[in-house]
């Protein structure tokens, strides 16, 4: 197991409490932080290399002297824990069981960004996880970390926790602006974008919980400290959130760099796929990254051992790669069939579209019908010709990264099990597993 | 002021001028198609993407490309920049792509739709539509709503351009209405029911792209290319009172707003001039209107309007390998 | 539905006036998704007409608002459900570890299906999108509380704890009304 930068101590009693936090150090970084000017932990973070951590992989550091500093505004910083992304769970794990550790980050980085009012915008499902953030917070005013003049700084940072209402577009960071605001989570048209005009009009920052969290052992140990972990320009440590056909699901901490291999088959994490089987496909950032077999996951095409990091992960670009994403790995084992796992996959964003852009809202349905027809035994053999030209007919043409999320999955299982595909198609009698996924669309409801 | 070439064809324009109203400004040859933007709207475009162009020059200082098509109505040019459009294979593939979309859930009743004839969306399929739909599944339906005696709906025609969403808020005060719904179940329909009572809402006729929303008035009286459009005002305390009569014989059936070479509305008419003033002697005549280039009811009625080349030639000159534009006078 | 009057308890309304002062002035819509969930946790586990009417005084918006942000997001009901709401999770990594067996197992349990009420009123099937749980799917959701790796046996046992509990079981919890 490498370094634990994040989930140190993640098991031991109390930690997620102000007395059983600080037991074990926490909000050191904040005092080292508070005594630093503003732009010195800015630019600790711009030597850290850190990247977002919510899929994009943006530097962090680049991301926040984008923000305009214009007289007599205020600037928000806006924590996305919407964590919706399918096979992502992670920060809800960190949130839930370390608390601090994300609201040590926030006044950290609402300093360093010079925001006087910050928001965690967390998905409504995860209601309970917002009463610990608000039991937290709470003992975080009491501790006088939160609240006027912050243990003498002269900084102010009022820090409140905001629900969403189920909906995995205000994990796109206009529409989380748009649905904290009180609207609904229609991304918003850019630019401008948020680091003009955020939420309600102002500057404004949105980083994924991950990343903010990450914020305080960078301060503790140093940006160029931080940046020696990892490889290359993939610095640090990645929450992965391992889950599907495998022994030990789970979240674990890397080192950016640790191999595909091991990282499936390793006893320290994942364990090794479940009943002995054997390993089928990954998708190995979120539901939305390109999915890969076994051979091209494991190595890359050159034949390289394919690395946890966002070089090595799209390394071969769509072709023979896909991305680190939000760090949800899937694993499926050989028994699962990927033409069904797409279409649970396709349901998902059609279910999601907002609708306000045609190719998103008409083509992810679309794509959804054919698959289905295709899953239920009466698909065609052109079907897989119409899937790929419908899915590269809503990549890159919409307002929000939704489409492209919807058309990947669809692009890369054609492009690696196109054979399986109209194996399906011609003889689906053979499928062993009879299993019919239901399929049940309870979004329309008259509201009066 | 920054200069930007759309099609090969240069122009300066004012800053914040958009790709898509500096293409308006070099004419109906390299302005795209909009199905959502309404210049006279605020906040309207980007959601239909049927104006997209590709940005292959960014701008004097970077001369990379943009990454992915662009919606030209939200696009704001830069100095330098360089955009292509009708000259573009990709681009009027990409387009296609879009109009596909906007069609397979559109029921395609044209021949009892009133719209039809001067319907945006028929033209936007004519010219980059293809001639037989890939969409085989039951197409989407919503229970049919009456909202009122003015102005019929047809939700399962929309195409969820927001426009008349944009209309009502922008000319009433207070909004009273938006979208319900997400995804392709979205609708707008309970929001229009409740909008309807104020003075300014028939508009929503004229900005709706598509047959969603109807003037009641004038329901199945007639095709509108068997009818002629007159310019004629009156003294209206509410409105402008500039409107266009369509006539069948002596008998106007139909009042609209008078509307550009894009089809926008010139000015807004309140809803007494347009369904309460049926009469010839309500209206002072002014003559006949022009009508515009892509009408069908400019055929053989008027002027030969100057008809933009289908998008199937332009895709075939390019794949021979001519040059862009041969659009004759 | 009866006629009662709508209103939030006191606790409730001293709670939402905390939530508002939260955005900086005039920006009170911003309270507007709490408040749902509020409301859906004070008139019976989803959001009627009227109540939405409500909010939208409270918050000074208009109606209209309220309905469009209340039928964009799927945690909100619209319609009448039972007293629990059974959401179970149905994508990805759930799907691949047997959400689908759950939701017949429930169907045939409970005498319905996705989407509909027990005669009684004490149970209502849903499913719902990823969770953010898939460490432990299949994964149920049930008010605030995460049922993990769940099998059938499991899920007979939760449903017989709520039937025996017999309480209204909201998104949020009563219970945090008070402690706030």
């Amino acid at each position: 197991m490498g370094k634990q930068l994040l989930l140190e101590n993640i098991n031991t009693p109390g930690i997620d409490t102000m007395a059983g936090y600080r037991a074990q150090g926490g909000y050191s970084s904040l005092q080292k932080a508070l005594k630093m000017k503003p732009e010195e932990i800015v630019e600790e973070v711009k030597k850290s290399g850190l990247r977002g951590r919510g899929g994009a992989g943006f530097p962090t550091g680049m991301k926040w002297s984008f923000i305009a500093k214009p007289e007599g505004v205020p600037r928000h910083l806006v924590c996305n824990a919407d964590e919706s992304e399918p096979g992502t769970f992670k920060d809800r794990f960190l949130m839930q069981h370390k608390p601090h550790i994300l609201i040590e980050g926030m006044i950290i980085s609402s300093f360093a960004l010079g925001c006087n009012t910050s928001y965690i915008y967390i998905r409504g499902e995860l209601l309970y996880v917002y009463h610990i953030l608000e039991k937290a917070i709470a003992e975080a005013y009491e501790a006088g970390f939160l609240g006027k003049n912050i243990m003498g700084s002269g900084f102010d940072l009022d820090l409140y926790v905001q629900p969403g209402g189920g909906a995995y577009i205000c994990g796109e960071e206009t529409a989380l602006i748009e649905s904290l605001e009180g609207k609904r989570g229609n991304p918003r048209i850019k630019p401008p974008f948020p680091a003009v005009a955020g939420v309600w009009g102002r500057p404004t920052v949105v980083n994924n919980v991950e990343t903010i969290s990450a914020t305080v052992p960078i301060i503790n140990m140093g940006g160029d400290e931080y940046a020696k972990i990892g490889v290359g320009k993939s610095t640090g440590t990645k929450l992965i959130s391992a889950c599907g056909h495998i022994n030990k699901p789970g979240v674990y901490e890397i080192e950016m760099g640790v191999p595909v291999e091991e990282f499936i088959y390793s006893e320290q994490y994942c364990g090794g796929i479940r009943n002995g089987k054997k390993l089928k496909a990954v998708v190995a950032g979120g539901s939305s990254v390109p999915i890969l077999p076994a051979d091209l996951i494991l190595k890359t095409a050159k034949g390289e051992p394919r690395l946890m990091t966002y070089e090595s992960l799209s390394d071969g670009g769509f072709q023979t790669g896909t991305m680190l994403g939000s760090g949800g790995f899937i694993v499926m084992d050989e028994t699962t069939s990927v033409v069904k796992n797409l279409w649970n996959f396709t349901r998902f964003y059609h279910h999601e579209s907002c609708g306000q852009c045609s190719p998103c809202r008409e083509g992810t349905g679309w794509m959804e019908k054919v698959l289905h027809r295709i899953v239920e035994g009466h698909g065609k053999q052109t079907d897989v010709d119409l899937l790929w030209d419908i899915q590269s007919k809503i990549d890159g043409k919409t307002i929000c990264p939704l489409g492209d999320a919807a058309s990947w999955p669809v692009a890369s299982a054609i492009r690696h099990f196109r054979a399986e595909f109209e194996e399906y198609i011609k003889n689906p009698q053979n499928i062993k597993d009879e299993k019919h996924y239901y399929n049940l669309r309870n979004q329309k409801a008259p509201v009066a | 002021m920054p200069k930007v070439t759309i099609d090969g064809k240069e122009i300066e324009v004012p800053k914040g001028t958009t790709i898509l109203q500096a293409a308006r400004m070099l004419g109906p040859d390299v302005a795209p198609p909009a199905m959502c933007y309404y210049s006279k709207l605020s906040k309207s475009g980007g959601y239909c993407r049927t104006c997209i162009v590709r940005v292959t020059k960014m701008n004097s200082q970077n001369p990379n490309p943009m990454p992915k098509p662009v919606a030209s109505c939200r696009t704001e040019v830069m100095d330098g920049m360089e955009v292509v459009n009708y000259t573009s294979e990709q681009v009027l593939t990409d387009r296609k792509g879009v109009v596909e979309f906007l069609l397979i859930n559109h029921p395609l009743d044209c021949p009892v739709c009133d719209q039809a004839g001067e319907c945006h969306l028929q033209d936007l399929g004519y010219e980059n539509g293809s001639e037989k739909t890939r969409y085989d599944f039951e197409r989407r339906t919503y229970d049919m709503i009456d909202i009122g005696k003015n102005i019929k709906l047809h939700m399962n025609r929309c195409i969820l351009c927001y426009r008349c969403v944009n209309t009502c808020e922008q000319l009433t005060d207070g909004r009273v209405h938006g979208v319900l719904n997400r995804g392709d179940v979205a609708e707008i329909s309970t929001f229009i029911e409740k909008a309807i009572d104020n003075e300014f809402s028939g508009n929503v006729i004229d900005v709706c792209p598509v047959g969603a929303l109807t003037d009641r008035t004038f329901r199945f009286k007639s095709r509108v290319w068997f009818t002629k459009p007159v310019d004629a005002h009156r003294d209206c305390k509410k409105c402008s009172g500039k409107v266009r009569l369509w006539f069948k014989g002596a008998e106007v059936l139909r009042v609209t707003a008078r509307k550009d070479q894009w089809g926008e509305v010139e000015d807004w008419i309140c809803n007494e001039c347009r369904f309460d003033k049926k009469n010839v002697s309500d209206w002072e005549l002014e003559g006949p209107s022009r009508i515009s280039h892509h009408s069908v009811i400019s055929q053989g009625h008027y002027e030969l309007a100057k008809l933009k080349l289908d998008t199937g030639r332009q895709l075939k000159n390019l794949k021979e390998g001519k040059q862009k534009s041969t659009a004759k006078k | 539905m009866s006629k009662r009057e709508i209103k939030f308890s006191d606790e409730t309304l001293a709670l939402i006036q905390r939530i508002i002062r939260r955005y900086p002035e005039g920006k009170q819509k911003s309270a507007l998704l709490p408040c749902l969930h509020l409301a859906q946790m004070e008139f019976g586990g989803w959001l009627a007409p009227e109540t939405m009417d409500y909010v939208a005084s409270i918050l000074k918006i208009k109606p209209i608002e309220v309905y469009e942000v209340a039928s964009f997001y799927s945690m909100f009901n619209l319609k009448p459900v039972g007293k629990c709401v059974i959401e179970v999770c149905r994508t990805g990594p759930c799907w691949l570890l047997g959400a689908e067996d759950l939701v017949r197992h429930i169907e045939k349990k409970l005498n319905i299906t996705v989407g509909e009420t027990t005669a009684d009123g004490m149970f209502t099937l849903k499913t719902v999108e990823c969770l953010a749980a898939c460490g432990n799917a299949p994964v149920i959701q049930v008010g605030e509380t995460y049922h993990e790796d769940m099998t059938c046996e499991k899920t007979d046992d939760m449903l017989s704890a709520y039937r025996n509990r017999n309480e209204v079981v909201t998104h949020w919890d009563k219970k945090h009304v008070k402690a706030q």
